[in-house]
C-alpha cells in the first residue's frame, strides 16, 4: 500500500520568519516536463520593503559580530546544507529536470562555496585593507566594511540553489544583510535553503529570500532609499538599465548582470564589491 | 595699528607669465575652441585674469579622439618603468614652479596664499610623486596579476583645489597607463592651463593628457562620451547623481566623490587647545570649500559653552582679506554664484531659529565674500544642519552621550567625513567604527596624503581616491579574473566599444530605453 505523501507549503523568508506574501497571492511552480510542484509566495512590494526592513534591523548585529563569528555561522551553514542533500538533490531533480548525479555536483558545489566564503569573513580584511604610509605624525590605516543593506536579484539561469548561494554568500561575509530575489521558475531550493538559515545560526533578517517576479520587484529594491547596493547578477533579462538608473537616485552601489556557467564565481571581487573603504587618521603624540 | 595689526605683506606676482588667452591642450597643442571664450577672473577683485577658450561638444570629441590614439597608439605601448619617470618629471617640474602655480592658484581661486603655498601646490607634487612610483608595480595594486589599464578616462574637476584636484585625477590615471581628457571647473581653469605647460616641458606624449575648459555642457559632453572608459566625477552630489543615471548601461567604470556634512565631535575629554585649532581648520580651511569640512560642530553638553568662547575668540582673530597676503588666514569666496548660495543658506538659518555670529571684520569693496559664521542653537532638522554649505559657516549641535553623538552624526544622507576629538583611544577607536563615513579624523581634521585613500559612503559617492584603492579604481582585473564579466552589453557600451563608429554623444536615458 503507498503512502499518502505531504507536500511541503513554500513561503517567503523574511525577518527569520516563513511568511505567506501579504499580497495572498501565489504562483504555480512546475517540473521542467510540466508537472505541478507547489505553489510558491508570489511576493509583492510591499513584501520587499519588508524584507528590507528586516534586513536594516538585522544589520548592527550581524555587521557588529566578530570576523571570526561571522566565519563560524557562515561554515554552519554547509554544515546543515550537508546533512540536507538528499531533499535539495531531489528539489533539484525535479524542477530543473537534471539527472540526480548532476543534483548532487550543484549540492556539492553549493557547500563548498559556503566553506570558502566562510573561510574569507576573517581574512578578506587583511587582503582589501592596508595600514598607508603618511607623511606626517599619523598613525593610518584603510578598512573595508560592509556596504549596508544589499538587495539581489538571483541568476535566473544555471543551478538553482548554486546560483543563489553564490550570490548570496559573498555579501554576507564583510556583514551585509540580503534581500534576495530567488530564481522565479525554480524557487524550491531557495526557500528550502530559507530552512536551512533558520535553523543556523543566521540571525534572523540578515537573509531574506522572497519568491516570485523580479521584473515586479526589482524597480522597488533598486529605488528603494534604504537599499546601499544591488547586485544585478540575475537580471539580465530584465530592463536592468532601467534599475540601474533607479538605483543612481540614492547612488546606491550596483554591480551589474552576468551571464554563463562563471556568474556570480567565487571571488573576493564579489566580497569587495560590497564593502567600503574607511580610512582613519590619529595624531601621534611628540615625544 | 594694535598689536593684531600688521603691514601688508603680499606675495609678489613677478614671477608670473600669464598669457591673455588661453586654447585647449588638445594633443599636446594648445588650441582654439569652438565655443564663446570666457573670462576667467580673480574673486578678490572681480577683475579679468585672461580669457579661456570654451570646448564645445566637437571639441570634446577630437579631445576624447587624441586621448584614444593616444591610448592605442603611445601610452599603452610604453613600459610602466618609463610611464612612471614621466610622472616624476612632471613631479619635479611641479616643484621647481611650486611658486608660480601658488600664486596663480591664488589669484584665481581666492584661497589664501598660505594654503596655496604650503598645501595645495606640495600636496600636487606629492601626488604625482606617490603615483609615479606606482606605475611599474601594478600586479601589486591588489586586483590581482598583471592587471590592465582601462582606456580614456574622462575627469570632471571642481573649483575649490583646482590643481590639486587635477592632480587627484591625472597622476593615479596615468600610472595605471589610462589617458586623460579632463575639464577643469569653468571658474577655475588657469592652473590647469599652466600645468599643460609643464606637460609640454616634460615632453609627455602627445594626447596623454587633454585638457577641454568650459562650462556644464562641456562637462556633459565629456562624461556622456562614448569613447571614453572610465569617469570620475568630483562635485555636487546632484551632479554625481546624474552621471551615475547617464552611465547606467555602459561598462564605464565610474568614481564619484561628491558632497558632505561632516561631523566634528568633540568629547569633553578632549585636548581643547588643539580641538580649536581642528574645528577651525576643519571649516574655516579654504573658506569651508571643502566637500569633507567639518561643518557640524557636535560638541558635548558640558563643554559648550567653554568651546563656543574659546571658538569667538579664535576666530576673532582670524584674518580676512587679501589672499595673496601672507598673512591671510580667509581668502575669498571663489563666485558671485557660491556667495548667492551661502547667503540663501545662513538666512534660512536665521529664519529657522539658529542663533547667528560672525566676528567683528571688515569687508573688501570688491571681490566675494563672506565672515566666518557660527550657528548656535542649532537643531538636526535645520537646513544649514543638513544641506552642504559649502563655505565659512559652522553648525554647532551638542551630545550627551557617545551614542548619541554617533546617532547624529549618522543622520545624513552623506557619509565622507567625520572628526573626533578625545583623549581616550579606546573611545576614538569605538566611535570610529560606528561613524558611517570614509575618512575618520581623530585629533586632527582635514588631512591630506597621497598615500591616504579618500572618498565617501553612501550620498557622498563611491570608489577611492589616494593610497593603493585610488590606484586600484583605474584599473582592470585581468581577462582571466573578469571572465565571468560577460555583461549584456547595451547598444550605447557597444558603441564604446568600437572605436571607428560616430563620436557623437549618447543620451544614456535614451540609449537605455
Amino acid at each position: 500500500m503507498t503512502r499518502l505523501a505531504v507536500p511541503k507549503t513554500y513561503k517567503l523568508y523574511v525577518g527569520g520568519k516563513f511568511p505567506r506574501s501579504e499580497s495572498g497571492r501565489v504562483y504555480e511552480v512546475r517540473s521542467h516536463d510540466g508537472v505541478f510542484l507547489a505553489n510558491a509566495a508570489q511576493a509583492s512590494r510591499k513584501d520587499a520593503r519588508d524584507a528590507v526592513v528586516a534586513a536594516r534591523s538585522a544589520l548592527g548585529g550581524w555587521a557588529g559580530a566578530t570576523a571570526y563569528n561571522r566565519g563560524q555561522v557562515l561554515y554552519r551553514i554547509a554544515e546543515l546544507l550537508e546533512g540536507r542533500r538528499a531533499q535539495f538533490i531531489d528539489e533539484i531533480v525535479k524542477s530543473e529536470g537534471v539527472s540526480a548525479a548532476a543534483a548532487s555536483a550543484q549540492v556539492d558545489e553549493a557547500i563548498d562555496r559556503w566553506v570558502w566564503y566562510a573561510g574569507w569573513a576573517d581574512k578578506y580584511v587583511q587582503v582589501a585593507g592596508n595600514a598607508n604610509p603618511v607623511s606626517g605624525p599619523y598613525f593610518n590605516i584603510s578598512v573595508p566594511e560592509p556596504t549596508g543593506v544589499v538587495a539581489i536579484i538571483a541568476p535566473q539561469t544555471g543551478g538553482s540553489l548554486l546560483g543563489l548561494v553564490s550570490a548570496v554568500a559573498p555579501a554576507l561575509v564583510s556583514g551585509n544583510t540580503v534581500v534576495v530575489v530567488a530564481n522565479e521558475r525554480m524557487p524550491l531550493s531557495a526557500i528550502s535553503l530559507g530552512e536551512v538559515l533558520a535553523t543556523s545560526d543566521v540571525p534572523g533578517g540578515v537573509v531574506n529570500i522572497l519568491t516570485g517576479s523580479p521584473a515586479e520587484m526589482a524597480p522597488w529594491l533598486a529605488s528603494h532609499a534604504d537599499v546601499n547596493a544591488i547586485d544585478l547578477v540575475g537580471a539580465g533579462d530584465l530592463d536592468w538599465i532601467n534599475l540601474q538608473i533607479d538605483a543612481a537616485e540614492t547612488l546606491t552601489r550596483v554591480l551589474q548582470p552576468e551571464n554563463g556557467p562563471d556568474a556570480a564565481s567565487p571571488s573576493l571581487d564579489r566580497i569587495v564589491a560590497f564593502t567600503e573603504t574607511k580610512t582613519i587618521w590619529h595624531t601621534k603624540g611628540l615625544i | 595699528m594694535s598689536f593684531l595689526d600688521y603691514a601688508p605683506a603680499p606675495e609678489s606676482q613677478a614671477l608670473l607669465n600669464l598669457r591673455s588667452d588661453y586654447g585647449l591642450f588638445i594633443d599636446g597643442e594648445f588650441v582654439a575652441g569652438r565655443g564663446e571664450p570666457f573670462q576667467t577672473i580673480n574673486p578678490a577683485t572681480e577683475k579679468q585674469i585672461a580669457m579661456i577658450a570654451h570646448a564645445n561638444s566637437a571639441d570634446v570629441d577630437t579631445a576624447v579622439a587624441a586621448a584614444r590614439r593616444a591610448y592605442a597608439h603611445t601610452w599603452s605601448k610604453l613600459s610602466g618603468s618609463d610611464r612612471g619617470k614621466y610622472l616624476f618629471r612632471i613631479a619635479r617640474l611641479v616643484q621647481e614652479r611650486a611658486r608660480e602655480l601658488a600664486v596663480a592658484e591664488t589669484l584665481d581661486n581666492g584661497k589664501p596664499i598660505k594654503e596655496s603655498r604650503d598645501v595645495d601646490v606640495p600636496l600636487v607634487a606629492a601626488w604625482f610623486f606617490y603615483y609615479a612610483g606606482w606605475a611599474d608595480k601594478l600586479d601589486h595594486a591588489g586586483v590581482g596579476p598583471t592587471p590592465s589599464s582601462r582606456g580614456v578616462a574622462a575627469q570632471v574637476i571642481p573649483w575649490n583645489f583646482p590643481l590639486l584636484m587635477l592632480a587627484w585625477k591625472i597622476a593615479p590615471a596615468l600610472a595605471a597607463g589610462n589617458t586623460v581628457v579632463i575639464k577643469p571647473a569653468e571658474t577655475t581653469s588657469l592652473t590647469a592651463l599652466l600645468f599643460a605647460e609643464i606637460l609640454q616641458q616634460a615632453d609627455l606624449p602627445a594626447g596623454v593628457v587633454n585638457i577641454v575648459t568650459g562650462g556644464r555642457e562641456t562637462g556633459q559632453a565629456l562624461v556622456g562620451h562614448p569613447d571614453v572608459n572610465l569617469v570620475a566625477f568630483t562635485g555636487s552630489t546632484g551632479a554625481g547623481r546624474a552621471i551615475a543615471r547617464s552611465v547606467a548601461g555602459t561598462d564605464k567604470k565610474v568614481i564619484l566623490e561628491l558632497g558632505g556634512k561632516a561631523a566634528n565631535i568633540v568629547f569633553d575629554d578632549a585636548p581643547i587647545d588643539q580641538a580649536i585649532e581642528g574645528i577651525v581648520n576643519g571649516i574655516f580651511f579654504n573658506q569651508g570649500h571643502v566637500c569633507c569640512a567639518g561643518s557640524r560642530l557636535l560638541v558635548q553638553e558640558s563643554i559648550h559653552d567653554d568651546v563656543i568662547d574659546r571658538l569667538k575668540a579664535r576666530l576673532s582673530t582670524l584674518r580676512l582679506g587679501d589672499p595673496l597676503d601672507k598673512n591671510t588666514d580667509i581668502g575669498a569666496i571663489n563666485s558671485a554664484e557660491q556667495l548667492k548660495r551661502i547667503r540663501e543658506l545662513t538666512d534660512i538659518g536665521e529664519q529657522e531659529g539658529a542663533e547667528r555670529w560672525s566676528p567683528d571684520c571688515v569687508l573688501p569693496d570688491n571681490g566675494f565674500w563672506f565672515k566666518p559664521t557660527i550657528f548656535t542653537n542649532v537643531s538636526t532638522s535645520h537646513r544649514i544642519a543638513r544641506d552642504e554649505v559649502f563655505g565659512p559657516v559652522l553648525s554647532v549641535l551638542t551630545f550627551r552621550t557617545p551614542a548619541e553623538a554617533i546617532a547624529k552624526a549618522n543622520n545624513t544622507p552623506f557619509g565622507l567625513s567625520a572628526g573626533i576629538w578625545t583623549e581616550k583611544g579606546s573611545r576614538m577607536l569605538a566611535v570610529a567604527d560606528k561613524l558611517r563615513a570614509g575618512v575618520i579624523w581623530a585629533n586632527t581634521f582635514n588631512r591630506f596624503d597621497p598615500a591616504s585613500p579618500f572618498g565617501g559612503y553612501k550620498e557622498s559617492g563611491y570608489g577611492r581616491e589616494g593610497g593603493r584603492h585610488g590606484l586600484a579604481s583605474y584599473l582592470k582585473p585581468a581577462a582571466s579574473r573578469a571572465a565571468a564579466r560577460t555583461v549584456n552589453a547595451a547598444p550605447a557600451a557597444r558603441i564604446a566599444a568600437t572605436e571607428s563608429d560616430p563620436k557623437t554623444p549618447v543620451s544614456r536615458k535614451k540609449a537605455a530605453k
